[in-house]
């Protein structure tokens, strides 16, 4: 039954890709949906999670090839990267500065072990880097994964609410606050509200993926 | 269709060199990373046209969600750390990404001095 992971993973998702398409609501997020399903269909079902994975592990390959393809927007958009170069700039360098302390320090105090900490720190940048990010810092990409997905469906839910919220209006700035805190879950919401606000979050989210993968490795040498 | 196979050999030739850069100098960049960072060089110096693995590039981004849900679902064999550990995991992810947010906002304000 090798074939099982693959097939148990398309399928659940096709499932709730469909129910997600109906109603897009937050709480519906296909991938954490599927995440729960799957694991609760192994639990009851007995089947371990290295058979799950025999197969299944084909299909997360494909992150690797989906990381490089993100070379194409991130050109595509070079006309708004220049346009507000300072901005964007400044931002990633603050927000993803930030996104990882914040996480790293309040995980600590909260008496995070070191685990955690590594595993928590680059929940702000897009799955499929921090992932990887997550298993070269020696953090548990499994718990990566999952609460970067969390992350990212707090953006969705209630981003655009808390930017109203302490009224920020400049469009660039909650752009760029979204894609750096919230990635893509984040994007796809604000883009929504605002084009402007959109091209910047997803650019943002790019970028910080590229800042944070860059200088964590280092920061955490700092921090340790 | 062959066409195809330029757009993936150009995708699957960044990754490999990316890997075999971050193994070979043992960075703490994943290759994936370093891939896309050289790919995205490649473009804006015109070694590689964007029309050769526009479709491709895309048929990956456009389908990544579900390459998330086996590594998510790998969460389960961690059932023990994450109950033990529920309030320094969730306390920090709730005020992380709300200070995040609104100070990277309010930065970004601050600096555009009130343009719209």
């Amino acid at each position: 039954m090798n074939s099982l992971g693959i097939f148990l993973t398309i399928a659940v998702f096709y499932l709730f890709s469909k129910i997600y398409e109906k109603k897009r609501a937050f709480y519906l997020n296909p991938v954490m949906l599927s995440i729960i399903a799957i694991a609760f269909i192994l639990h009851l079902t007995g089947i371990s999670y290295e058979t799950y994975m025999e197969s299944a592990k084909i299909i997360s390959f494909f992150l690797g090839p989906a990381v490089v393809s993100l070379a194409i927007p991130l050109y595509k958009q070079r006309g708004i990267i220049k346009e507000y170069s300072k901005e964007i700039f400044a931002g990633i360098v603050f927000g993803g500065t930030l996104a990882i302390l914040s996480a790293f320090y309040v995980a600590k105090i909260f008496g995070g072990s070191e685990s955690v900490l590594l595993s928590i720190a680059p929940k702000s940048i897009t799955t499929a880097i921090a992932i990887g990010v997550s298993e070269k810092i020696g953090g548990i990409p499994p718990l990566t994964a999952v609460l970067v997905i969390l992350t990212g469906i707090l953006g969705n839910a209630i981003g655009v609410e808390m930017l109203d919220a302490f009224k920020i209006k400049d469009r660039v700035a909650r752009g760029l606050a979204m894609g750096v805190t919230s990635h893509g879950l984040g994007t796809a919401r604000i883009i929504l509200v605002d084009e402007l606000s959109g091209a910047v979050s997803g650019l943002a989210m790019a970028l910080n993926g590229v800042f944070t993968s860059l200088i964590l490795p280092y920061l955490l040498k700092l921090l340790q | 269709m062959m066409l195809m196979y330029k757009g993936l050999g150009i995708i699957f030739g960044f990754l490999f060199i990316g890997e075999l850069l971050s193994e070979a100098f043992n960075l703490p960049i994943p290759g994936n990373v370093i891939g896309m960072i050289l790919l995205t060089f490649a473009l804006l110096f015109n070694v590689v046209e964007l029309k050769d693995v526009e479709k491709e590039a895309e048929f990956f981004i456009k389908n990544m969600s579900v390459m998330f849900i086996p590594p998510g679902v790998g969460v389960i064999t961690y059932w023990g750390l994450i109950k033990s550990q529920a309030v320094p995991i969730f306390g920090a992810l709730v005020i992380s990404f709300a200070l995040t947010l609104i100070l990277t906002a309010k930065f970004v304000e601050l600096l555009r001095g009130g343009e719209k």
